[in-house]
């Protein structure tokens, strides 16, 4: 495609998307007496609220300030993965001599045509985001900022809503600049990466979180020189390390520079790009680059909603205060997702969307700290998790096992040429009950999923082991550790008898 | 087979005089300190010193040092030690009765603004504590040694290296304190604890030792139940001096196992490993094992046989997570004698037979990779390296006679360090 028509791709792609997700002619309804439950914020938690409520046949309220969707579709989850799907093409034309397969001569990087592909998937996936579809499912949609005014009622867009119940889900933006220099100099985040429209030659990722790795190294597959630039002196801190040390010499061989232990003081402009002045120990170098990722960590969305009005306690770093129920310090209002949850994914949000609405409405007693949530990081190779850690299990005096296969031990990760990672399954050490995992493989993400039936269904390794897998697939890896369990001398002290997940009892 | 590979105990004992040799050639005849490395204008290591020091009466014992060149040689260190600058100036020899990791040779200054190292300081005093017990004569100098070895011993302040928490900063230097790494996961870190627990008036605390337990992986690795560490040396270090056959701490004991019987399991993964060649690497086979910490061919890449090869310089490699680029540490495998006699024979042997050019003089380069090939033989470490050569001097010496582990099992200190640090059972009922 040529570069004109590209950018016309584009530009129409965005406009079908903001159709969908934010309508310009769109009319707030007249607001109804009461609703069951008013809703702030029509992201993943938002919206999976608003769905769950509906069913149920409960009178909603969704109100969104901005686009729906939230931070995951806009500018999150949906466009990072579209991109990173196209620098992995990238990668894989310059391996393509691994598989057998002619090498192209130096694959050229068109980035308007990278943008017009992940415009155009948002803008699909934006199709069941559409405005239209909720007033289908019976749900009331306001666009506007929304205001406590008291402890049950909302004003938004010059209408007053009352509500039995609401559901704070605003979501969180990225952490700003606490650097000197930075804001003079400019930086892009998360929320405005992608809306870039050419490539810089350099980029300096300041922060050296999931979410900046995964950005950094798509990047650096389409050509840019990457620095990653860490305070921490370790990569990917809450990663097991053998899985961050893994994805840090996978990250080192495309290219990435990480720096670790690295503290950035100050930012200026110089002659040819932007300086950043970096510490390391004793150390100090300066950094030129042509553009600033600032990928330091989330703050919630808290400002304007009134919060005080409703009494709702909040705290500016932590969020919406919550009890263990998701229940704010006003017993009729609750909150889900970004805006209180400590673990900060898609998927955390709807999981917890959907509990709250069952205790806001039903009478339900779920508690969010036994969400069992797995959660990913999208680099080459990614990372997933469930469950404890080993160090959370040795902390809190829980006796475990850990069952390791590595990639290279299964087979289709040796025919896929993806054999690098490993399976570790967290096995209770008197048990066979599963109590977490970290998978570290091209498709962890995937794999991770049977993991999570497994707990959530509370079934442990000994029926897992006659659980039939496909095969050649690399899930299988993870009834290989059940195998590997079963054969353990010491598993006779693990009868069946014992396992409290066994299905068998 | 050549006669001088088929004999167990000739084997050994050649190779183990040889790397002797090491700390009586690569010492300096004014500080007693000893190089890194064999190369030209190599520092000197405080690990080294430390292995020196142990293994000095291994030279006595086995008639190729006399008891009063060694003791000489002993109190000169020693001495440098005692009467060398302790101070926060950069160019002293330590600090708090801690070392730097390099000092030069000739001025025992420290070089490179290299950090104070708390686990080269903790060598370097297990070798201090070894000539503390061994020279018990009544002679002026070996009354001197043991003088200076509680000294030393005495003053060097753990505590000061400890946070809040207990983590021990793995160094410090005096431009920027103390550095932002501490131990985590199983290492060799463990003769650091032991020592910095037994010390009368400068002790780590005890929950030190076990949060840094607290970050063990215990893992069923291709095999074998096992306290997870990559680097091969990991299993070896803290057991060049402490016998840990039979003697637990909480961990073990709740594994029901001990770190003797761990090293024996790890070295079988590494067998297992190398065995399964998951990276197809030239040379490895159930008789050719050992990544470790060592040197390397350096950074660079390759492109061979449809596979991305990256080599990098002096490094720690671990299996099975890696890193491992086919470098493996030649000394390895003869240093797991103590452990698993058969694998450590076969394995030098086989070695040695396909590939002589290893071991030079007798002594065993740091590093080779066969499958980096230059000049068809395959990249081999220049030189030799301190720390390898002290190692398998007292691996095979304990393996013969046990006599490292004899003496430093009669230090009270090492004693109190192990006690302190929650272990009981075999030989400290005794």
């Amino acid at each position: 495609m040529n570069p004109k028509s590209a950018a016309k791709r584009a530009q129409r792609e965005e406009r079908n998307y903001l159709d969908r997700v934010r309508p310009h002619d769109w009319k707030n309804p007249e607001p109804q007496v009461i609703y069951d439950l008013a809703i702030l914020g029509a992201g993943p938690a938002g919206i999976e609220a608003a769905e769950t409520a509906a069913r149920a046949g409960f009178k909603v309220a969704l109100i969104e300030r901005n686009r729906l969707g939230g931070n995951s579709l806009n500018a999150g989850s949906i466009p990072s993965k579209a991109v990173i799907r196209t620098a992995n093409v990238y990668a894989q034309m310059h391996d393509a001599d691994e598989f057998g397969a002619p090498m192209p001569t130096e694959p050229a990087v068109d980035f308007t045509n990278v943008m017009a592909r992940m415009r155009a998937i948002r803008s699909r996936i934006g199709e069941y985001h559409t405005a239209p579809r909720f007033a289908r499912i019976g749900v009331d949609l306001f666009f506007g900022e929304a205001c406590f005014t008291d402890r049950n009622a909302i004003a938004v867009a010059g209408a007053h809503i009352s509500f039995r119940k609401a559901l704070i889900a605003t979501g969180a933006r990225p952490r700003p600049s606490n650097i000197p220099g930075l804001d003079m100099v400019g930086y892009r985040t998360s929320d405005s990466i992608f809306d870039m429209t050419a490539l810089p030659k350099r980029i300096a990722v300041i922060g050296g979180g999931p979410l900046g790795c995964e950005i950094a190294q798509a990047l650096r597959r389409l050509g840019p020189q990457v620095t990653i630039l860490q305070n921490d002196a370790k990569f990917l801190p809450r990663e097991e390390r053998d899985a961050a040390e893994i994805l840090s010499r996978s990250m080192a061989r495309c290219g990435v520079e990480i720096r670790l232990n690295t503290t950035v003081t100050g930012a200026r402009k110089g002659d040819n790009g932007v300086i950043l002045k970096t510490y390391n120990n004793d150390i100090e170098v300066d950094l030129e680059t042509d553009q600033v990722l600032l990928s330091i960590g989330r703050v919630p969305n808290l400002d304007g909603l009134g919060l005080d009005k409703a009494h709702v306690a909040y705290d500016a770093k932590r969020g919406i205060i919550v009890d263990d129920f998701l229940c704010t310090a006003n017993p009729d209002i609750y909150a889900a997702g970004d805006v209180c949850m400590a673990l900060k994914f898609t998927n955390a949000a709807q999981a917890s969307a959907q509990m709250a609405v069952e205790n806001a409405l039903c009478g339900g007693k779920g508690r969010h700290d036994a969400l069992m949530i797995p959660w990913c990081t999208y680099c080459d190779p990614e990372i997933a998790h469930i469950g404890l850690h080993i160090w959370e299990a040795r902390r809190d005096a829980v006796p475990i096992r850990t069952f390791t296969v590595m990639m290279h031990d299964i087979d289709r990760a040796v025919t896929d040429s993806q054999d690098g990672g490993f399976i570790k399954i967290h096995v209770a050490q008197h048990s066979d009950k599963i109590l977490g995992a970290t998978i570290t493989a091209s498709h962890a993400s995937e794999m991770i999923n049977e993991v999570s039936v497994l707990m959530n269904a509370g079934i442990g390794m000994m029926a897992l082991a006659r659980m039939p897998h496909a095969y050649p697939t690399q899930s299988q890896g993870i009834l290989l550790a059940a195998r590997a369990f079963m054969s353990d001398k010491s598993a006779g002290a693990c009868s069946p008898g014992r396992s409290k997940a066994s299905p068998r009892r | 087979m050549d006669p001088a590979l088929s004999d167990d105990e000739a084997l050994p004992t050649r190779l183990q005089k040889a790397a002797f040799s090491y700390f009586t050639e690569f010492c300096d005849s004014d500080t007693g300190l000893v190089a890194d490395t064999s190369r030209d204008g190599s520092p000197a290591s405080i690990a080294v010193v430390g292995f020196a020091l142990s293994c000095y009466p291994i030279g006595v014992k086995n008639g190729w040092m006399s008891r009063a060149d060694a003791a000489r040689q002993t109190l000169k260190i020693l001495r440098f030690f005692s009467r060398s600058e302790q101070s926060k100036d950069p160019d002293a020899t330590g600090y708090k009765g801690l070392y730097y990791h390099f000092l030069d040779m000739k001025t025992g200054k420290r070089v490179w603004r290299c950090e104070l190292s708390l686990i080269d300081s903790a060598l370097l005093m297990a070798g201090i504590l070894v000539a503390g017990v061994y020279y018990e004569g009544g002679g002026d100098d070996e009354a001197e040694i043991r003088k200076l070895s509680d000294e030393l011993y005495r003053r060097a302040d753990w505590h000061w290296s400890e946070s809040g928490d207990g983590t021990i900063a793995q160094g410090w230097k005096p431009e920027c304190h103390f550095l932002n790494y501490g131990w985590e996961g199983y290492n060799e870190a463990t003769i650091l604890y032991f020592l910095g627990l037994g010390s009368p008036d400068f002790a780590l605390s005890s929950h030190g030792y076990t949060s840094w337990g607290l970050t063990y992986q215990w893992e069923r690795l291709l095999g074998q139940d096992v306290l997870y560490s990559g680097p091969l040396f990991t299993h070896y270090f803290s057991h060049a001096w402490i016998d840990f056959r039979g003697i637990r701490d909480a961990f073990m004991r709740e594994k029901n196992s001990d770190y003797f019987q761990n090293t024996i399991r790890t070295i079988a993964l590494h067998r297992e490993y190398a065995c399964r060649n998951p990276l197809a690497f030239s040379g490895y086979n159930r008789d050719f094992w050992g990544v470790t910490a060592g040197d390397g061919p350096g950074d660079q890449d390759l492109r061979a046989n449809g596979r991305d090869r990256r080599f990098f310089g002096y490094m720690s490699r671990g299996i099975p997570y890696g890193p491992d680029d086919g470098t493996i540490a030649p000394w390895a495998m003869l240093a797991a004698l103590p452990f698993d006699p058969q694998a450590a024979l076969a394995g030098t042997r086989h070695l040695l037979q396909a590939y002589p050019q290893v071991c030079q003089d007798g002594r065993f380069a740091s590093g080779f990779n066969p499958t980096l090939e230059k000049n068809g033989t395959g990249w081999l470490s220049q030189g030799c390296y301190g720390l390898d050569q002290g190692l398998l001097v007292m691996m095979i010496e304990n393996h013969r006679s046990g006599m490292i582990w004899d003496l430093f099992r009669r230090s009270s200190y090492v004693r109190t360090g192990l006690e302190r640090a929650g272990f009981s059972g075999g030989w400290l009922r005794t």
